[in-house]
C-alpha cells in the first residue's frame, strides 16, 4: 500500500517535557485512521507536528519520498497538501463562509476567484452549508462552523485530512451533524487522520485505530481488534474508563 | 472682549483661519494614516516567528531591537522637541532646508507610528492564536496570514484607538508652529500679532479645534458601526442564487 505520510523516530519536547517519544507511524492512501488515548497523551502534538504547527525535536516526516523537515523543503506547499480541522474551528472571523473557503485557494494556490468559488461551493454543498455562504462565522452555530471549517480544508484539495477532536467543543446535539459529514467523507475514499473521543465513530468508520499513551503509540490495529481484544493492559483500562463515561 | 469683537476678528480673518484649519487637518489626516501604516508594518515585522538559528535569526533580532529603540524614542520625547531636532538637525547636518509641510507630516507620521505600533501590537496579541494556526494550516506565509486574516481584524479592533490618535494629532499639530508650519495655531498667532487682540483669535481657534475634533469623533463612531457589518446574513435562497453567488 502506498504511504501518504510516514513519520519516523519522531520526538517532540516542550522544554524538558518529552511529549512524543520516538514515534514511528504512517498513513496509507485512502485509509481512515483514528487516534485515541487519554488527554495529554500527545495526540494533538502528533497531528500538529505532522503539519508543522509544532516543530519536531527529532525525527523525519516523509511525504512523497522526501523528508519535509529538511531545511530546503517548502513547508508552505507541503501544508496545502494537508487539510486541518481544529477543535475550536478557527474560522477566519473577518471572512464570510464563502471567503473562508476561497482565501487560501486564491492567495496560496493562486486560483482565480471564479474557480475558487466554484470549488468552495462544491465542498460547502458536501457539508450542507451552501445556503450560508454570506454568513459570518459569529452568526453560525458550533456545528455549522465546524462544517464550514471542513469545507475550507477540503477546498484546498489536500491529500490527507487531519482532524483534531472536531466534535469536542460542540454541544451534544451538534456532534451528529459533524460526524455524519465526516463519515460521508470517509466513504469517498479520502485519506483521513482523526483524533477523537467518539469511540462509536472510530469503531464504525476507521480502517485502523491507534491508541496513544504517554507519548508513544501503545497499540494499533483494526478497530474490532482494538475494541474487542486489546492486547495491552493500558488499552483495556483506557477503553473501560472512556466507555463507562458515555 | 465682546461677542461683536469676536465676530469682527472672525469676519476679518476667516481666510487665514480656514487655511490654518485646513493645514491642521491635512497634516493630522495624512500623519495618522501613515502612522497607522507604520504601526501595521512594524506589527508584521515584530510577529515574524524567530527561527532557532541562522542569519535570519540575527537579522530579525537586530530589526526588533531597532524598532524598540524607535518606539521608545518617539514615545519618550515630546513632539515639540522632535520637531526642532528633526527640522533644524537636518538643516545643520546636511545643509538641507526641509519643506515645512513635508517635515510636519514626517514628524507627525513617525510619532504616530510609534504609538500605533504599540496599539497594533496589543491588537495582534488579542487575536486568538487559532486564527494564525488556521491560516498557516492552509499554507499561508507569515505576510499572507497577516494581510488576509490577522490585520483586517486588528484594524477593526483598533479603529477607536486610531480615531483617538487622530484627535490627539489635530490638537498636537499646534506644536509644529515652532517650525513655522502654517497650521491653525500658527495662523492664529499671526492674526493675534497683526490685530493686537489675543483673546478673540485664540477663542475662535479653540472653537475651530473643538468643531474638528467633535466632528471627527462622530464620523469615526459611525464608521465603527458600519465596520461591524449587518447583524444578519442573507440566506442564499435557491440554487440559482447559489450558483451565481
Ligand atoms: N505548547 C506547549 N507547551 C508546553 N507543553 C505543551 C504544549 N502543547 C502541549 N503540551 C503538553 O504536551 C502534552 C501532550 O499534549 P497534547 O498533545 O495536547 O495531548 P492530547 O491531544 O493527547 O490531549 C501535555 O502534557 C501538554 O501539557
Ligand atoms: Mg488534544
Amino acid at each position: 500500500m502506498e504511504k501518504v505520510i510516514e513519520v519516523q523516530h519522531l520526538s517532540k519536547s516542550f522544554g524538558s517535557h518529552e511529549v512524543l517519544k520516538d514515534i514511528d507511524f504512517s498513513v496509507n492512501k485512502g485509509e481512515v485512521v483514528s487516534i485515541i488515548g487519554s488527554s495529554g497523551s500527545g495526540k494533538s502534538t502528533l497531528l500538529r507536528c505532522i503539519n508543522l504547527l509544532e516543530k519536531p525535536t527529532n525525527g523525519k516526516i516523509i511525504y512523497n519520498g522526501e523528508n519535509i523537515l529538511d531545511d530546503k523543503h517548502d513547508i508552505y506547499a507541503y501544508r496545502t497538501k494537508l487539510g486541518m480541522v481544529f477543535q475550536q474551528f478557527n474560522l477566519f472571523d473577518n471572512h464570510d463562509v464563502i471567503n473562508n473557503c476561497t482565501v487560501g485557494q486564491i492567495k496560496v494556490l493562486k486560483r482565480s476567484k471564479e474557480e475558487a468559488e466554484e470549488v468552495a461551493l462544491r465542498y460547502l454543498k458536501n457539508v450542507g452549508m451552501e445556503n450560508y455562504i454570506h454568513a459570518k462565522p459569529r452568526q453560525l452555530s458550533g456545528g455549522q462552523k465546524q462544517r464550514v471549517a471542513i469545507a475550507r480544508a477540503l477546498s484546498m484539495e489536500p491529500d490527507v485530512m487531519l482532524f483534531d477532536e472536531p466534535t469536542s467543543a460542540l454541544d451534544p446535539e451538534m456532534v451528529g451533524e459533524v460526524l455524519r459529514v465526516m463519515k460521508d467523507l470517509a466513504e469517498t475514499g479520502l485519506t483521513m487522520l482523526i483524533v477523537t473521543h467518539e469511540m462509536g465513530f472510530a469503531r464504525e468508520v476507521s480502517d485502523r485505530v491507534v491508541f496513544m499513551d504517554q507519548g508513544v503509540i501503545a497499540e494499533q490495529g483494526h478497530p474490532e481488534e482494538i475494541f474487542n481484544n486489546p492486547r495491552q493492559e493500558r488499552t483495556r483500562e483506557f477503553l473501560k474508563r472512556i466507555l463507562k463515561d458515555v | 472682549m465682546s461677542l461683536e469683537s469676536i465676530i469682527k476678528v472672525a469676519v476679518d480673518n476667516w481666510p487665514m483661519f480656514v487655511r490654518g484649519a485646513g493645514m491642521t487637518l491635512l497634516i493630522s489626516i495624512v500623519g495618522t494614516i501613515i502612522g497607522l501604516v507604520i504601526g501595521l508594518l512594524v506589527g508584521i515585522v515584530r510577529t515574524i516567528p524567530i527561527p532557532d538559528k541562522g542569519g535570519k535569526r540575527v537579522l530579525l533580532n537586530i530589526a526588533n531591537k531597532l524598532l524598540s529603540v524607535y518606539i521608545e524614542f518617539f514615545r519618550g520625547t515630546p513632539m515639540i522637541v522632535q520637531s526642532m531636532v528633526i527640522y533644524y538637525g537636518t538643516a545643520q547636518a546636511f545643509g538641507v532646508q526641509l519643506n515645512r509641510i513635508g517635515a510636519a507630516i514626517f514628524i507627525v507620521s513617525i510619532n504616530t507610528g510609534a504609538y500605533m505600533s504599540e496599539i497594533v501590537r496589543g491588537g495582534i496579541i488579542s487575536i486568538d492564536k487559532g486564527q494564525f494556526e488556521a491560516a498557516q494550516a492552509v499554507g499561508m506565509t507569515h505576510v499572507q496570514t497577516m494581510m488576509n486574516v490577522i490585520l483586517p481584524q486588528v484594524i477593526r479592533n483598533i479603529l477607536p484607538a486610531t480615531g483617538n490618535e487622530f484627535v490627539i494629532n489635530i490638537k498636537d499639530t499646534s506644536v509644529l508652529n515652532v517650525i513655522s508650519v502654517t497650521e491653525l495655531f500658527f495662523q492664529t498667532k499671526s492674526i493675534a500679532g497683526a490685530t493686537f487682540s489675543f483673546f478673540e483669535p485664540y477663542f475662535i481657534a479653540s472653537i475651530i479645534y473643538l468643531i474638528m475634533t467633535y466632528t471627527i469623533t462622530r464620523i469615526l463612531r459611525a464608521a465603527e458601526k458600519r465596520f461591524e457589518g449587518p447583524a444578519n446574513y442573507i440566506m442564499a435562497g435557491n440554487q440559482m442564487q447559489v450558483e451565481r453567488l
